[in-house]
């Protein structure tokens, strides 16, 4: 993206396709992980954001609330919430992180890890069509309204599809400030929300807050 | 607002998220010209049909070319359907080489009559899922299976799985309704159209009228269910959580369901049951019963959905969007649309339904929290700008991918 482009703002549709692989309990999961292709660690683990209603208490990914709520194997279920995908730097790092830790876990069981006392764990994996919404933006006031008005899938798009799936640096909203308006201080600021916020929602207005502050002049 | 015929996609922008109409536009304009087909069984009756007929409007409106073109037969043909229907839920047929003769025949020949040249083809349910049979080179074709296949029976998936791997995808409800093909199988969740009949703001007043038509008094918190009056929907333990609950609330039992189908039906017993109690009401529902359950749903304090075995049972979402908690059971598609502990609770008993019920009704402030809850999880993930979004994908998907 060069200085004087402006931001063009694209949402996403979904798509999700069920795939052959499932599990009953921890032992198939780990099996299953080491099979299923990445894209379904993406599914499972950053894009549960897209449909996560607001839950404070749940797990961030959805291996660690299967085991939670349905295996219902609390110590796994918390070690497995541990695994961070916004940190790991690569889906393939998050598989072999969950990987051991489910290893590790039932190295250390003693004894055959609990069946699912309710819904077997049923893989998935996304797929995306990007689709502009209509927004762009010259300056860091249209930037604002626009991340107020776009579909919540370009938050999608533009912060977690980006940085974590596609690899685009900081994620594409940080990126721009940085490059094309020059505010390094802002940009740092966007790249380091918190993406477990909680909902998509909420990354969106935590967004708005550190861009309305920063027009505020309270950010150079 | 415009008449529920005559809506176009602008008229959604006051429900749907914010910016959901503007993205739907986009990709629109960037499928604009292709044809998409869809083939069901009737154009009347059952809940992926009254999706269609909204659907199918709003892709047109955004420039899609789409046509919704219907399968017929001859009497007996309906009866093989009927028999399939029910082999399909599980219940054990005789299904007869001469019954999938007639099928595929009924679809060879349809298949003469129909326009189904097309960028998609969607066919809908297991009746003109022969036509695949005479599929052309070009296009791209879907099965969108809206039926749970998870209890079919075995020799009878044996004779259509060669047909369903004919398409180039599958679609089901959920996860646990889906068969296993080797062809990519991708979920899309049922929908409610909040402008519908069954689904629009109502006043007060209106709701009044169709309350005292249907002779439920407004004078106690009313508990309600909304479904068939057979067996595993399990309307006599509805009856008798109402009656734990009774014991230290004043409430009002609503039981309302569609005129049971001959034989098998629990409405006698339903109705006995009531016959004691003057604080339940059970109503068999006229036909198209839209705004009779909009005015029901309103005003219930709490919905029930406690089937023992179920589909994907829309009327979950139907209850969330009026802004109620739901209790409910986890058959079928009622936990994929509920999220347990904030927009209602599950339950497995005719006692945790209670206990659930009670909870509630001595804490209404959750009643409150839990149903804005509800109303938002299904703003975001079950109104039609939902499902047509998820069709346009898989449009998208397929047609973009074509022979890649």
């Amino acid at each position: 993206m060069t200085p004087t482009e402006p931001f063009v703002f694209l949402g996403c549709l979904e798509l999700n396709e069920l795939l052959p692989h499932e599990a009953h309990d921890a032992r198939e999961l780990l099996l299953q992980l080491e099979r299923v292709p990445v894209e379904s660690i993406f599914c499972h683990t950053s894009a549960a954001l897209l449909h996560r209603p607001v839950l404070p208490e749940a797990y961030p990914n959805d291996f660690a609330l299967w085991v939670g709520t349905d295996v219902r194997d609390g110590r796994l279920a918390e070690r497995l919430a541990a695994v961070d995908p916004f940190h790991a730097g690569s889906m393939e790092r998050v598989r072999e992180e969950l990987i051991a830790t489910i290893g590790d876990h039932l190295q250390h069981l003693g004894a055959a890890p609990p069946r699912t006392q309710g819904r077997r764990f049923r893989f998935f994996q996304l797929h995306l069509v990007p689709v502009p919404t209509g927004h762009k933006a010259r300056n860091l006031g249209e930037f604002r309204d626009a991340i107020a008005e776009v579909d919540v899938s370009a938050i999608f798009y533009h912060t977690i599809e980006a940085r974590y799936r596609s690899g685009r640096g900081r994620g594409d909203f940080a990126e721009w400030v940085g490059s094309a308006l020059g505010l390094n201080e802002l940009a740092d600021r966007l790249a380091h929300i918190d993406p477990h916020a909680g909902s998509l929602e909420r990354i969106r207005d935590r967004h708005l807050s550190v861009l309305s502050d920063a027009l505020a002049g309270e950010v150079s | 607002m415009a008449q529920s015929s005559l809506l176009t996609l602008d008229d959604y922008r006051q429900v749907a998220p914010r910016g959901t109409v503007d993205l739907l536009r986009r990709i629109g304009e960037r499928l604009r010209g292709r044809r998409f087909v869809h083939v069901s069984a009737s154009r009347y009756g059952g809940q992926a049909v009254e999706v269609l007929n909204r659907v199918v409007p709003l892709l047109n409106d955004l420039g899609i070319e789409t046509s919704w073109e219907i399968i017929i037969g001859t009497a007996d043909f309906d009866q093989v359907v009927r028999a399939l229907g029910k082999a399909l839920a599980g219940t054990e047929q005789v299904i007869t080489d001469a019954m999938l003769g007639r099928l595929r025949e009924t679809c060879l020949d349809n298949a003469r009559r129909l326009q189904l040249e097309a960028d998609l083809v969607m066919v809908h349910d297991v009746t003109p899922l022969g036509l695949v049979e005479s599929r052309s080179a070009s296009g791209r074709w879907v099965w969108r299976c809206h039926q749970d296949l998870s209890s079919v029976q075995p020799q009878l998936w044996t004779a259509l799985r060669p047909m369903a791997q004919r398409y180039d995808a599958a679609v089901f409800s959920v996860a646990r309704f889906a068969a296993p093909l080797s062809i990519p199988r991708f979920i899309v969740y049922p929908s409610i159209d909040p402008l519908s009949e069954r689904n629009r703001e109502m006043t007060r007043a209106e709701q009044a009228v169709q309350l005292d038509r249907l002779r439920v008094p407004r004078d106690k918190p009313i508990l309600l269910q909304v479904g068939p009056f057979e067996r595993q929907h399990d309307p006599l333990g509805v009856v008798n959580a109402y009656r734990l609950v009774k014991k230290l609330h004043d409430v009002r039992l609503v039981l309302a369901g569609p005129p049971p189908a001959p034989g098998g039906d629990a409405l006698g017993d339903v109705q006995e049951a009531a016959s004691r109690d003057p604080d339940i009401s059970v109503i068999v529902l006229p036909p198209d019963p839209h705004v009779e359950l909009n005015a029901l749903e309103r005003a219930a304090t709490i919905a029930i959905q406690k089937p023992l075995r179920a589909g994907f049972t829309i009327e979950v979402a139907t209850a969330m969007w009026k802004g109620k908690p739901v209790i409910g059971t986890i058959a079928g598609g009622i936990p994929f649309q509920m999220v347990a502990n904030v927009t209602g609770y599950t339950v497995e008993t005719v006692e945790g339904a209670a206990f659930r019920i009670r909870h509630l009704l001595s804490n209404p402030e959750l009643i409150g929290r839990m149903g804005a809850a509800g109303r938002e999880h299904v703003r975001r993930n079950f109104l039609v700008t939902r499902h047509l979004s998820d069709y346009l994908a898989v449009l998208a998907h397929l047609t973009e991918h074509a022979g890649g």
